[in-house]
């Protein structure tokens, strides 16, 4: 069975499931799903807000679909992004350069210092066997807390202790222009970063002999220690290239949704970018079409809890059950193979 | 007639294959009874059904005359049936105790384990039946030999009365073989009815009585082992006549292409598995490797191709010193190697045949251009490799690995390394687990080379292979060199001392 | 120096409980052959049902104590129940168990919230009152020992030493434990010996679901006093424990009892003048450099159970 058709189904059945929760609860399934779409989509405004909600998420499924083509777990996709956009911010309240430098300047610190937190784990992982899902969570919570000190240390802001100081406007993503396309939405030039993002990656993983490399080390990794392929060094490289893209997406979201960085917070988009790539089915494009889903049920559920009484975690749920059925999804196949079997056997009888 | 188990019409079928068509297998009381098939015949298929590790699409089976349904292992054993297996199913961890228990243990005050009274038990077993096992040894600390005697015990403990043998002496030495077929005697002595699974005739007139072919899932025929000869039963095994022996002309050996010069080399857990080894090889012959696996023949070959490295001692290729050149170098410097599991080293299996043929040389013209694939190069490749070596699958070079049958595994495999024209060609059991006739082909393709030139080094765990390819065969054991000799002067007999760490001169007169 | 040890012990102790039920149940999940890193989840839905359980039933029966072991036990039942998620997806579907499990987390901490913004608007669920810390009698006024092990302990830390050592004996001097070992180590080598592995791994699966919430509610109890939805990673730490102990029952408690100290002894660091100097975060992220550090030094002796994570196929030989 097709696996588009099987995230199809896993995003169906998480829907069915979350109309059922909100019915359970109380509540109106029709009108939730009614709101929560336009708020996702209603004007042009809600729909660049839903564009940028979805631009870290393009990025951490990119990261972690990648890590996953090559055989890794990339648990760390949050940490590696609050500290590639905690260098990015660093920069920008550091630096006084031209804009256009400025940018480029943050993005390229961003995404190296991203790459540079998801090496540890992979280098560990190619030196020592260490499983990579342990190794990237203890580095989530490390920087967790080397950015709940540093920031109140050197970047505290004016007005809260736990807030950075804020983002002058060079230094942000922000553009006039594009948020006027979008009347008034706080879209901004991370959105371009993440849809090239996804061009490159689709580039290398298809069609260079980097690409080739890492998906053979990801499938076997004795077979290509046989053809001589460097295997240490491409677990590496993955992780560095994974860690990389998840600090983009730490660009995206504190130079660029947000003007400043909170403490106290392991973003959460680190985890749905696990959600994203499953669903995706670990492809470029696949990531950049459940990213939008995503997307739209993240910047939807506020509007709908307001006209409802449903808890915004209904988004949450919904997207997590999603991901339980993407997960499962050999039962649907199943199923689907048990529905095949009846039909044949009942074409037989009436024959 | 008193059968002891019939197994009469049984089928079995698996998603897109037939394992058991109609198969029917009578056991005596107090026979050895061999089940002679192909690999991929149905023989473990059917056995595992007598176990109760899988259940028959239809089919009878009777134990003593009765009717019986052997839902799982357990009751396979309340019946007094029991599986020596092929791949011992023995947790490494635990004591030889302990696994012999397991599933069956003793109890104090019944929720707990009393080893010390079933450790006495395998004693006594152990010393009436002369298999020599330690109760309180760790499974990973003893010898392999030793590890298929406690899944002997696992049966004689739950009192099996039915014994079944599945390829039993894939991992023995000839002198191991020979003790086992001492204690299946010892074991017919007592009362026990064995059947023993194998597609090796020589075992099969040595100790059976019976024997019923299976091939391509159906019964063929049951004849006594005495009044067939060895043609015959492969005969009936293979569906046509098949030669022993392969034709070949006299090897003309050229220059030296590989030198190995006192090569010692430690195994994972530490430990020499190779000391000190010395091998030259020249162009134009074939040399085989004899010895029981697990006597360094894996780290030689690692240690040449580059897969692992050597504490001391050379390796050179055409004059070149090898050492300290990474795995790519050697492949780069005229090495092709056949290794020894296809799926596990050979090839990258949810990669397409394409994809694989390229699996070297990806990273050089024309298969790629600055660092981008070259599709059309990497497409004509894989057509000419297919077409040379007759690889079927079933879309062509699209097809993904995965889905091809073991013995076209193989011959894509063999294709890609002959393609690249190496030097010396390392073939490590170039034809387990395959078919005759992908066994034929393998075998003409290997002298193929010696003749056009190349040197080739075999390692191979089937003596029959090793005399019938090698110009001269080198025995290893325990990670020596026992000694080097000329197939031509040397037997079966001799090679078996060898393996065994006889040198040449000293070997015992019966 | 030493009246600081003494002051913090109680609080380690407590920090160090939950954390090492959570990572005794990732034993016996881990040593039947099924990875679950959906503890974490498992925990928050403990904290949750306990919470919602105890709060109901508070208002009904205030001050009385056995109110707070039904709600144990109900979080202990309902986090077995939504283990079985894991269960089924890991054990029936072959799922892949690393992405099932990050599932039960998503799940868990939304589903959570969720419902319990339903409740109260907040999403936040207190309790009136958890256990009160107590002194042993008699074995407190021993010296030393008693002012370390014996003073403010919970009713619940006893328990939770009393599941240790039965965990123990069970693994290793029964034949229940055998045969889960065995699941595993081998498997194929299980099911050949009659043993049916998929009913034993549910045991584990479920044995953890159970551990997991029964910490999550201790930690409501003890010294959280109300649901937030998370635990603070918790979770992950026990399973990270569970590595650095090596698999085994005395393993998994020293482990749990560094992380128990180190993270302490960080919360505390600046209210005590000795350890003020060193500055927090190096103190904070100490635990988790020393289990980076672990990991590498264990990883050539490692005691995982060697079919651990691996789908078991029952057909395949």
């Amino acid at each position: 069975m097709n696996n588009s058709v099987k995230s199809l189904l896993a995003v169906l059945f998480g829907l069915i499931a979350g109309a059922l929760l909100m019915a359970l609860t109380g509540h109106n399934p029709v009108e939730g799903y009614k709101y929560l779409i336009q708020g996702g989509l209603k004007n042009p405004e809600r729909i660049g807000n839903t564009l940028a909600t979805a631009t870290p998420l393009i990025l951490t499924g990119l990261s972690v679909a990648f890590a996953f083509r090559t055989g890794l777990f990339n648990i760390g996709a949050a940490g590696q992004m609050l500290f590639g956009g905690f260098c990015a911010t660093a920069v920008g309240l550091s630096l006084d350069l031209p804009r256009a430098l400025l940018l480029l300047v943050m993005v390229l610190v961003g995404f190296i210092g991203g790459a540079l937190w998801a090496v540890v784990p992979g280098f560990l992982k190619a030196k020592y066997n260490v499983h990579e899902v342990v190794s990237t969570i203890m580095m989530n919570w490390t920087a967790y807390w080397t950015v709940y000190y540093v920031i109140p240390g050197y970047f505290k802001g004016a007005s809260l202790e736990t807030e950075s100081r804020q983002l002058p406007p060079e230094a942000m993503l922000h553009q006039q222009w594009l948020s006027d396309m979008f009347q008034g939405s706080y879209v901004n030039l991370g959105l371009f970063i993440a849809v090239i993002a996804v061009l490159v990656v689709a580039f290398l993983i298809n069609k260079t002999t980097l690409g080739y490399e890492l998906k053979a080390v990801g499938f076997n990794r004795h077979a290509s220690e046989y053809a001589g392929i460097a295997v240490k060094r491409s677990i590496v490289l993955s992780m560095f290239i994974s860690g990389g893209l998840a600090g983009l997406a730490g660009v995206a979201q504190y130079t660029g949704n947000a003007s400043s960085m909170q403490i106290g917070i392991l973003p959460s988009q680190g985890f749905d970018g696990i959600a994203v790539a499953l669903l995706g089915i670990n492809a470029p494009i696949g990531v950049l079409v459940s990213a939008l889903f995503f997307g739209i049920l993240y910047s939807g559920r506020g509007f709908m809890s307001a006209m409802t009484e449903i808890p915004p975690e209904i988004a949450d749920s919904i997207i997590a059950i999603i991901i339980y059925f993407a997960a499962t999804s050999i039962l649907i196949e199943r199923l689907y193979r048990k529905l095949k079997l009846r039909r044949a056997a009942n074409k037989k009888q009436g024959e | 007639m008193d059968y002891v188990v019939e197994m009469v019409g049984i089928r079995k079928e698996f998603p897109g294959i037939v394992a058991n068509d109609d198969i029917t297998i009578q056991l005596k009381k107090g026979e050895i009874h061999a089940l002679l098939g192909e690999n991929g015949a149905g023989k473990s298929t059917l056995m595992s059904i007598l176990f109760g590790m899988y259940q028959p699409d239809r089919g009878v089976i009777k134990v003593n005359g009765k009717d019986v349904r052997i839902s799982n292992p357990n009751v396979a054993n309340k019946l007094g049936i029991g599986m020596v297996h092929q791949h011992f199913k023995l947790v490494e961890p635990f004591t030889v105790t302990e696994n012999i228990i397991l599933g069956s243990e003793t109890r104090k005050y019944y929720f707990g384990l009393d080893v010390r009274s079933a450790a006495k038990r395998v004693e006594e077993l152990s010393k009436r039946y002369g298999l020599n096992v330690d109760p309180y040894a760790k499974i990973e600390d003893i010898s392999v030999g030793m590890q298929q005697r406690v899944e002997i015990l696992k049966m004689l403990y739950r009192d099996a009365e039915v014994l079944i043998f599945d390829e039993p002496t894939a991992v023995l030495t000839p002198q191991e073989i020979q003790d086992l077929q001492g204690i299946m005697k010892n074991l017919v002595n007592e009362g026990k009815s064995i059947i023993l699974i194998t597609h090796k005739l020589k075992e099969i007139k040595a100790v059976a009585d019976r024997c019923t072919v299976i091939r391509r899932g159906k019964t063929i025929g049951t004849v006594e082992v005495a009044d067939t000869s060895r043609e015959a039963m492969a005969e009936m095994m293979v569906g046509r006549s098949v030669s022993f022996k392969v034709d070949k002309q006299d090897s003309r050996p050229g220059k030296t292409v590989l030198e190995i010069q006192s090569l010692t080399v430690k195994n994972s857990k530490k430990v020499e598995a190779l000391k000190g080894f010395s091998l030259d090889l020249h162009a134009g012959e074939i040399v085989g490797i004899a010895g029981v696996d697990g006597n360094g023949q894996t780290e030689l070959v690692e240690a040449i191709t580059g897969l692992r490295q050597a504490e001391s001692g050379t390796v050179s290729l055409n004059g070149k010193a090898l050492n300290g050149l990474s795995v790519r170098q050697r492949n780069e410097s005229g090495i092709g190697h056949i290794p020894e599991d296809r799926q596990k080293r050979g090839l990258v299996l949810d990669y397409t045949i394409e994809e694989n043929l390229i699996l070297e040389v990806y990273n050089r013209p024309p298969y790629s251009k600055n660092g981008l694939l070259q599709p059309a190069a990497i497409r004509k490749h894989a057509e000419h490799i297919i077409q040379s070596f007759d690889v079927r699958s079933g879309t062509g070079g699209r097809s993904i690995v995965r889905s091809m049958s073991g013995g076209n595994q193989q011959k894509a495999i063999i294709g890609r390394e002959v393609e690249r024209d190496p030097d010396l060609l390392i073939a490590v059991q170039p034809t387990r687990g395959l078919d005759v006739g992908s066994i034929e082909y393998i075998h003409r393709r290997l002298i193929e080379q010696r003749d056009k030139g190349k040197a080739v080094l075999l390692v191979s765990l089937e003596l029959d292979e090793v005399l019938n390819l090698s110009d001269r065969i080198a025995v290893i054991n325990n990670g020596e060199l026992v000694g080097i000799v000329k197939t031509s002067e040397t037997n079966e007999r001799e090679l078996g001392l060898m393996m065994a760490g006889y040198q040449k001169e000293e070997a015992p007169h019966e | 120096m030493w009246t600081t040890i003494e002051q913090i012990f109680p609080y380690a102790i407590a920090y160090t409980i939950p954390l090492l039920i959570t990572a005794l149940g990732a034993l016996f999940s881990e040593r039947s052959g099924v990875v679950n890193i959906g503890l974490d989840g498992l925990m928050i839905v403990g904290s949750f049902i306990g919470a919602f359980v105890i709060f109901k039933m508070q208002a009904q029966w205030p001050g009385q104590s056995w109110v707070l072991w039904v709600g144990l036990l109900a979080a202990a039942a309902a986090s077995a129940l939504f283990s079985l998620l894991h269960a089924f997806a890991s054990i029936n579907l072959s799922a892949n168990q690393i992405i099932s499990g990050t599932a039960i987390n998503m799940i868990a901490g939304a589903l959570t919230i969720f419902l319990a913004r339903n409740i109260t608007g907040s999403g936040k669920i207190s309790i009136t009152s958890g256990f009160k810390s107590f002194d042993v009698p008699v074995l407190s006024k021993i010296p030393v020992i008693g002012d370390l092990f014996f003073t403010k302990t919970y009713a619940t830390t006893w328990l939770v030493l009393l599941v240790l050592v039965l965990s123990a004996l069970i693994l290793y001097r029964t034949p229940f434990g055998l045969r889960l070992r065995s699941c595993g180590e081998h498997p194929h080598a299980a099911e050949a010996a009659g043993i049916k592995v998929q009913s034993m791994r549910y045991v584990g699966v479920m044995i953890s679901g159970a551990f997991s919430g029964l910490g999550g509610a201790v930690i409501l109890l003890t010294y959280s006093g109300e649901f937030t939805g998370n635990v603070a990673g918790l979770g992950f730490l026990a399973l990270a424990s569970l590595i650095f102990g090596q698999w085994k029952p005395l393993g998994i408690l020293l482990a749990t009892l560094f992380f128990g100290f180190a993270t302490t002894v960080a919360n505390v660091s600046q209210v005590i003048p000795s350890l003020a100097v060193i500055p927090p975060v190096i103190l904070k992220i100490f635990p988790y450099i020393v289990t980076l550090i672990a990991l590498v030094i264990f990883s050539k002796s490692s005691n995982a159970p060697k079919a651990v994570g691996e789908p078991f196929d029952s057909g395949k030989r």
